[in-house]
């Protein structure tokens, strides 16, 4: 590892350290947020996945 | 200084028939291509000898009202500059040529509803419903292409591209690739990785596109003046639905190959096995696993795409100081860092990441494992064209993507062409001329004004037939014979 990259890797871990007191609010908003997308997402998805992912054949392009 | 990095991209879709599992794709593809609704014209594509309604499973199969496939018109060309056709079992959109990265993608993503246009209009005609996916592969070992292009100068000599570019093309799958679920081609077992291609590259330089895919494609078809250009045709990339990700891959390979023909990358880096490392890269959600290089020690992608970001900012801000590359730069600069401490956080940038967060929910909410075919759906159902069904854009809708561009710049570039290349020309052609145009190709127009010859008119430079050139001859011109008389005036 260069000067260079160590430099930049304890800038990135400096970060990190500030970052930590909001990341865990962030977190569970991140984790609700996840919930209501895949509540939103079973209502779009593909009733019967076997049949759908059986039936995905395509013949290979370039 | 390196040529202008002119730029397109050209797509090829998987296509699915509902209701009707026996299907012929060429069929299929062809009453998409005929059914998009939007200004366009018809067009022999002059150079073309392909017969992509031939397909042994076809016969006896419904052909959902085209009578005789093989002979349906199956090319066209856009008002945006874009040409819609059929490529062997696929429907694809090759978009305008274009001037920068972000040009590039907003084209690419205005193809995605042209796609989608045209799947309804064929839905309506075939009474069945017809899905199209920006995706590449079936996940069953069948996988098609997402194709880059950039112009190169013809005095760059091909052997320094494959030297400089190979391992560049290799780990800049850590923040090109669109995820897949499994693996395919007999590459070892993983549940899930980070590209849909790299498990069908073969070779390290070749011509084949559809067998023993190679990572430096050797096509030298440049579409403009031989003497002066070559196309670069990169086919080791995936079909990317996420804004800010395709301009990535769009303008680091850019500014890697204006940087090369500028003699700007001091090092080639090179691998000691690229095919491996192709999957290898791909198989590594951990970005840790060390690379053979050729000169003996090891590296990961992470770390020789940093090597990459720091050659290339310096070129940046000697060479190519306008806002795009600084926008770059700075897309780049954050995603190689999130990627080293934090790549979770990529889920709104990145394919991959966006596709992992929401499978990873699905197995903790659902108790699912990666064998279950649900994740092989929502894979699969990400790249679904359709904004209601497919999820990335549902994704998008809910502000879990980040976007570059609005609606109506989408809207803007599905029916105008991009200003600053040819395209403009041959887009305003199409909206105004159309009853005259009969033949087109990237370096040419075929008019028929009425007179005993066609007239063919050449467009051998990329970057000629643009808006300052042409733009005040096309808005006086009366029709397309006057057109041509200004023309040659």
């Amino acid at each position: 590892m260069s000067d260079r990259e160590h430099s930049q890797a304890e800038g990135r871990r400096k970060e990190e350290t500030e970052e930590q007191t909001t990341e865990s609010v962030e977190t569970e908003a991140d984790l609700d947020a996840l919930d209501d997308l895949l509540d939103e997402i079973d209502e779009v998805l593909e009733e019967n996945a076997e049949e759908f992912v059986k039936n995905y054949v395509q013949k290979g392009g370039q | 200084m390196a040529l202008h990095k002119v730029l397109g991209t050209e797509t090829e879709y998987g296509i699915v028939v509902r209701g009707d599992p026996g299907f012929n794709p060429a069929v299929a593809s062809s009453l998409v291509v005929n059914s998009y609704p939007g200004q366009r014209v018809k067009v022999q594509w002059s150079y073309e000898e392909e017969s992509p309604g031939r397909d042994a499973r076809g016969f006896g199969h419904d052909t959902y009202g085209l009578i005789d496939p093989e002979g349906a018109v199956v090319n066209s060309v856009l008002s945006n500059g874009a040409r819609l056709y059929v490529d062997h079992a696929h429907p694809e959109y090759s978009g305008p040529e274009t001037y920068d990265p972000l040009e590039a993608a907003l084209y690419d993503k205005a193809g995605e509803v042209v796609m989608h246009r045209a799947a309804v209009a064929a839905s309506e005609s075939a009474g069945r419903q017809v899905s199209l996916y920006k995706n590449n592969s079936d996940g069953k070992g069948n996988s098609y292409g997402a194709h880059e292009n950039y112009l190169l100068s013809r005095e760059t000599p091909f052997g320094d591209v494959i030297r400089y570019a190979m391992t560049f093309m290799v780990t800049r799958q850590i923040f090109t690739g669109a995820g897949k679920v499994g693996r395919e081609n007999d590459r070892p077992e993983t549940h899930f990785q980070i590209t849909q291609r790299a498990d069908f590259f073969e070779e390290e330089v070749g011509l084949e596109t559809t067998l023993k895919r190679p990572i430096i494609n050797t096509r030298d078809e440049p579409h403009g003046d031989p003497s002066q250009y070559r196309r670069l045709h990169v086919i080791i990339g995936d079909a990317n639905l996420s804004e800010p990700q395709n301009f990535l891959k769009l303008g680091t390979t850019a500014l890697m190959l204006a940087a090369l023909e500028d003699g700007a990358i001091p090092d080639s880096l090179d691998l000691a096995d690229p095919v491996e490392a192709c999957w290898q890269v791909s198989h590594d959600l951990s970005l840790g696993r060390p690379l053979e290089l050729d000169g003996g020690g090891t590296a990961t992608a992470l770390e020789l795409q940093g090597r990459y970001l720091e050659w290339l900012s310096k070129y940046v801000e000697k060479e190519l100081d306008e806002p795009v590359w600084h926008q770059l730069i700075a897309e780049w600069e954050r995603t190689l860092n999130l990627l080293s401490t934090d790549p979770d956080k990529l889920s709104d940038t990145l394919d991959w990441v966006a596709k992992k967060r929401l499978f990873e929910g699905y197995m903790a909410r659902d108790e699912l494992q990666w064998t279950n075919n649900k994740l092989r759906a929502l894979d699969l159902q990400y790249h679904d064209v359709d904004p209601e069904r497919g999820l990335y854009s549902r994704l998008a809708k809910r502000g879990s993507m980040r976007r570059l561009f609005t609606d109506e710049e989408i809207a803007e570039a599905v029916s105008s062409p991009p200003t600053r290349t040819r395209a403009y020309f041959r887009g305003r052609c199409v909206s105004e001329f159309a009853g005259s145009l009969v033949a087109a190709n990237w370096d040419s127009l075929v008019f028929d004004i009425g007179e005993t010859h066609l007239k063919r008119v050449p467009m051998m430079e990329p970057l000629r037939g643009d808006i300052t050139l042409v733009g005040e001859i096309l808005d006086e011109a009366e029709d397309a014979a006057d057109l041509l008389r200004r023309l040659e005036g």
